[in-house]
């Protein structure tokens, strides 16, 4: 069973995946038929540590899935390196190959990411297959695993995805991510097709996997209280990037960005009689192909002053292992609400 | 017909949907009987698997003909959908009844634009000229809050974030303006700022145009903004039916109830296990002759696994399928 494992290299501390400086543009038709691009993901660092959860939020279009795409190699970016445990990605040190078997991705379309040909026994075992276990090895394995994520084997192993159910599929699909034993899981929107109690299982069912494995994951969802549930830190992102970073707790409790704040804001109400009168953010989503001057977000804003049509706000510390990309939080930055002066936390840009 | 009691827009009455495959069938939806008031929202909640997206399909008679066997009466806005003719249904699906997938991928073609389809759509189903469709599609995509929809409409549906199909699905369903509107998991893909905007926007539509709603969804909080009624599914029925306020608060099915406890919405400390409802979803090639969610409740006699509980009243609007009711609430 443990042949595929590849060892941890760098020790606990070291990062299992460092995101510096990356881009992605997609070309498109623009206006008139100009050229133009998408600014999908436009120059996002950040660093995932080993063992932990990261939660990414934002708006829908801001670049996730791109960015998770990015991330499993499955589209290059146009700049910008990832290191895997101290390793360079599609380098000699750490080929492609090499790196797929250790990240894997559980996608936010059940249906397409899966084969319709194969039975879902077979889709579980072509990636074992595809790096050497035997047939009947792999599909042992497969069997264990929709045991595992709640699919009886006698009942399910072979069927085909269009006779399950959404939430059924989406579980076979995390069952074909684990198949390979990888350490980072890359969860793109993979409860969100599942209804609750079986979202409940998932989720258990992940964090014992997580354990029992050492995964990491970064887990990408809407759903803001699953996040806040699963999630060691927290990334929002806005726009192609990153606006807001932090611990969970502090990110909920402590919201250093208005656009963190307005999409806080945005959860439904749990009251039938206190139901949500008006959405906290209003205005158009600025469209990715010519984004706003200055704070991406300003058009929006409800604090947003000439300054944030000018200058781009940087990441600056706004709490312990947190942090915000908002003129506000930055010292003397020519917002009439920054914080002036003598900051205990001096900004070094 | 008694003038006084408005017609329902939708009244099904004992449905059942049978899927023929080569070796077994499945019975996916097992006697649904579910009224829907004119400018009415009504929730479907239940298990993955409990027929909730088979049901709504049905209701546009969406099924494969030759493998599926429907059973039942449906009437949508007076009309015997069941003896439809072909012509009839497609004029019928988009202007008087639309629908929204829950897989986005599947609703459009990936080999025409998104705003090629959305016209096509306006064009056959609101008898349109292409101009006054293009019209139509671009207000459509400005009522969804797409960024840019003069360029949007250009896109390949790959060129669209999951969010953005959702909406310009939302777009495609409600152009011809529709007065009975299907949504499956209509905000699942959406993030929250913009599901917010979405339930907004259906429940503006339902007041203005009196849209009727039947609203499939796994999030409770996206019910609570816009259902007026909850029926609850499982294993192919309808289990329970309330008002949503009176759901919430007093849920008698157990099914409902452990539904409603495994979630992780407020104040769930990290590292606490979330609740779930043991055993496994029932086997629809093989269902149980009394309650399917028999095997998995902790209130189950002998008389729930001998046959299918009949609905009471716990109140006026509130009806639970049970044996074991009251004990079991
Ligand atoms: N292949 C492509 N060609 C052109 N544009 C693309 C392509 N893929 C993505 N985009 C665009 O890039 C932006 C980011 O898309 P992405 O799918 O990463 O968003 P997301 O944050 O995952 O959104 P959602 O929450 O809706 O899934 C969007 O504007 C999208 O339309
Ligand atoms: N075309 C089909 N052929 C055979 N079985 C099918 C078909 N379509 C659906 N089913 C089965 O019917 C049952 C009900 O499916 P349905 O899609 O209605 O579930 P659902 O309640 O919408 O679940 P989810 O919340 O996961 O979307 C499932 O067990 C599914 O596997
Ligand atoms: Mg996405
Ligand atoms: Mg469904």
């Amino acid at each position: 069973m443990n042949a595929l494992v590849t060892p941890d290299l760098g020790g606990p501390a070291q990062p299992l995946l460092k995101v510096s400086s990356l881009v992605k543009h997609f070309p498109v038709k623009g206006p008139l038929g100009k050229k133009a691009v998408v600014r999908a993901v436009d120059n996002i660092s950040f660093t995932v540590q080993k063992g932990e959860t990261l939660g990414v939020v934002g708006e829908s279009g801001c670049g996730k899935s791109t960015t998770a795409r990015v991330l499993m190699q499955l589209i290059t970016q146009d700049r910008g390196e990832l290191i895997f445990d101290a390793a360079e990605v599609n380098s000699h040190q750490l080929p492609l190959r090499d790196f797929r078997r250790q990240v894997q991705m559980v996608f936010q379309d059940s249906y397409s990411s899966l084969n319709p040909r194969l039975t879902i026994e077979q889709s579980i075992a072509f990636g074992p297959r595809v790096h050497g276990l035997s047939p009947a090895v792999a599909l042992a394995r497969a069997r264990e695993l929709l045991a595992k994520v709640g699919l009886e084997p006698v009942r399910f192993a072979g069927r085909y995805p269009h006779e399950l159910s959404g939430g059924q599929r989406q579980r076979v699909n995390i069952a074909r991510a684990l198949a390979l034993e990888p350490r980072l899981v890359v969860l793109d929107e993979a409860v969100s097709a599942l209804d609750k109690s079986v979202e409940a299982q998932v989720l258990n069912l992940l964090l014992d996997l997580k354990k029992s494995l050492d995964l990491t994951y970064v887990f990408i969802s809407h759903d803001l209280h699953v996040v806040r549930y699963m999630s060691d830190r927290i990334l929002v992102m806005y726009l192609g990037e990153v606006v807001e970073i932090g611990p969970a707790e502090a990110l909920f409790t402590r919201a250093a960005h208005p656009y963190t704040r307005a999409l806080l804001s945005s959860m439904p109400s749990m009251d039938p009689a206190q139901r949500t009168l008006a959405s906290p953010l209003t205005g158009d989503p600025p469209s990715p192909i010519d984004p706003p001057s200055g704070c991406r977000f300003h058009t929006r804003c409800p604090h947003a002053e000439a300054a944030c049509r000018i200058s781009k706000p940087l990441l600056f510390p706004t709490g312990e292992h947190h942090e915000a990309a908002c003129l506000m939080s930055i010292p003397s930055s020519g917002h009439s609400r920054s914080p002036r002066g003598d900051q205990s936390m001096r900004h070094t840009p | 017909m008694n003038l006084h009691v408005p017609q329902p827009i939708v009244s099904v009455r004992d449905l059942s949907v049978h899927f023929h495959s080569a070796s077994k069938i499945i019975s996916a939806v097992n006697g649904v009987s579910l009224t829907v008031a004119r400018g009415e929202s009504v929730a479907l909640i239940g298990e993955s698997g409990s027929g909730k997206s088979v049901t709504l399909r049905s209701l546009m008679r969406l099924h494969p003909e030759k493998t599926t066997a429907i059973k039942g009466r449906i009437e949508i806005d007076g009309a015997d959908v069941m003896t439809m003719s072909s012509s009839t249904l497609s004029a019928f699906r988009g202007s008087v009844t639309s629908m929204i997938f829950q897989e986005p991928l599947l609703a459009f073609d990936p080999v025409y634009t998104v705003g090629e389809q959305i016209i096509e759509s306006v064009r056959r189903h609101c008898r349109l000229s292409r101009k006054d469709a293009r019209a139509v599609a671009l207000e459509a995509l400005r009522s969804v809050r797409i960024p840019s929809p003069e360029q949007r409409l250009e896109a390949y549906p790959h060129e669209m974030s999951g969010g953005m199909r959702q909406r310009a699905m939302i777009a495609l369903a409600l152009a011809c303006k529709p007065r009975l509107l299907l949504a499956d998991e209509p905000t699942t893909a959406l993030d929250a700022t913009v599901q917010i905007q979405i339930l907004l926007l259906l429940r503006e539509l339902q007041r203005e145009m009196g849209l009727s709603i039947i609203f499939v969804t796994h999030d409770i909080g996206a019910a609570v903004e816009i259902a007026d009624r909850v029926a609850v599914m499982y294993g192919g029925r309808i289990v329970e039916e309330a008002p949503l306020a009176t759901l919430l608060a007093n849920p008698c099915h157990p099914y409902t109830v452990a539904l409603l406890s495994s979630r992780p919405e407020g104040g769930l400390s990290k590292g606490s296990r979330l609740e779930t409802i043991p055993g496994s979803p029932p086997d629809l090639s093989r269902l149980p002759e009394g309650c399917a969610f028999a095997a998995r409740c902790k209130y189950a006699s002998e008389a729930c696994k001998k046959s299918f509980p009949g609905r009471v009243a716990v109140s006026p609007e509130h009806y639970v399928s049970c044996h074991r009711f009251p004990e079991s609430a």
